[in-house]
């Protein structure tokens, strides 16, 4: 059995860098988890997200949260992304390989990637 | 459509959070005798009334405004009881709920239980003020993950941590391993 050990090495780790946060200058990126979005596969998602901002190093900027159901069943997964400052931008229908992109066009590139968005299919 | 019953998990779980649970307690059982595979979420959330109770089976009663639907909790419903097992809801306003879902362990209906491990550590990781139980049973061989205990060897570290998230995921899944040899599917 895996033992709490290595978790008070991670502790004593994490003492020594523990950053601040200030939740003013980071972009959200909120995914869609009711019963709707998770039915629609937005645990891949999700995960891919959360994942990769990790992967990259930008858990300092970006930070991955949860909400519940929007009333948009129909368009899960959704993942609504705020930048401070900007206007919402909220994407339909995702999927992880979509999410990835979103990441490196959007959030790293700072292009909303325009054929995943809402807005694309019409709808405000 | 739900495939998963981690899935379920996931989403029926999410209603204690969302009741403002400070204590949601998972367990996940199998037990190849009885041929059963038994789930308990219990919270210490707000509760609902006899009367909320009566309606949370039904698909189109739901406490939200959103939309007219709530199916969470049928389809948890549904899943166990086409494996010949049972669901079983109480609660009490102010004291808290428990969901027992009861399947058939090795009837062809039977969902996979999925990624279970991922949905624990989804559920603690994205709901970092919870604190959460969950205990993993195969027949006599058990393990149990209380975050309280995490809190108590971090001291001030968040469990959303990124190398403590990754800590929960491995502990989950290695001690899974051990504990059915890989054998619930």
């Amino acid at each position: 059995m895996k033992s709490l050990a290595e978790l008070k090495a991670i502790k004593e780790k994490m003492q020594n860098q523990m950053n601040m946060r200030s939740d003013a200058d980071h972009t959200r990126v909120v995914v869609g988890m009711a019963t709707c979005g998770i039915a629609a596969g937005a645990r891949p998602v999700l995960n891919t997200l959360s994942d990769e901002i990790q992967k990259r190093g930008l858990t300092d900027k970006i930070a991955v949260t949860q909400t519940g159901c929007i009333g948009l069943c129909q368009f899960e997964p959704i993942v609504e992304v705020y930048e401070p400052g900007k206007e919402k931008v909220t994407y339909i229908k995702m999927d992880a390989e979509k999410a990835l992109e979103v990441i490196e066009r959007h959030l790293v590139g700072g292009h909303v990637v325009e054929k995943y968005s809402m807005g694309a299919s019409g709808l405000k | 459509m739900m495939t998963e019953i981690s899935l379920n998990v996931l989403d029926v779980a999410e209603n204690s959070t969302r009741a403002g649970a400070s204590l949601v307690e998972i367990t996940l059982a199998a037990d190849t005798k009885a041929d059963t595979l038994t789930l308990i979420i219990k919270d210490n959330g707000c509760g609902m009334t006899p009367e909320q109770v009566a309606h949370v089976e039904d698909p189109f009663y739901t406490t939200r405004t959103t939309r007219k639907v709530g199916l969470g909790v049928p389809f948890l419903k549904q899943a166990a009881e086409s494996t010949g097992g049972s669901f079983k809801i109480t609660s009490e306003p102010g004291v808290g709920t428990t969901d027992t879902a009861v399947f058939g362990l090795s009837h062809i209906d039977r969902m996979p239980v999925g990624d279970i491990s991922t949905t624990i550590q989804n559920l603690i990781v994205f709901h970092p003020d919870t604190d959460f139980v969950y205990t993993y049973r195969y027949d006599d061989r058990e393990f149990v993950l209380d975050t309280r205990e995490f809190r108590e060897v971090l001291g001030g570290v968040p469990l959303d941590t990124p190398d403590v998230a990754q800590y929960i995921k491995e502990y989950l899944t290695e001690n899974k391993q051990e504990t059915d040899s890989g054998k619930l599917v």
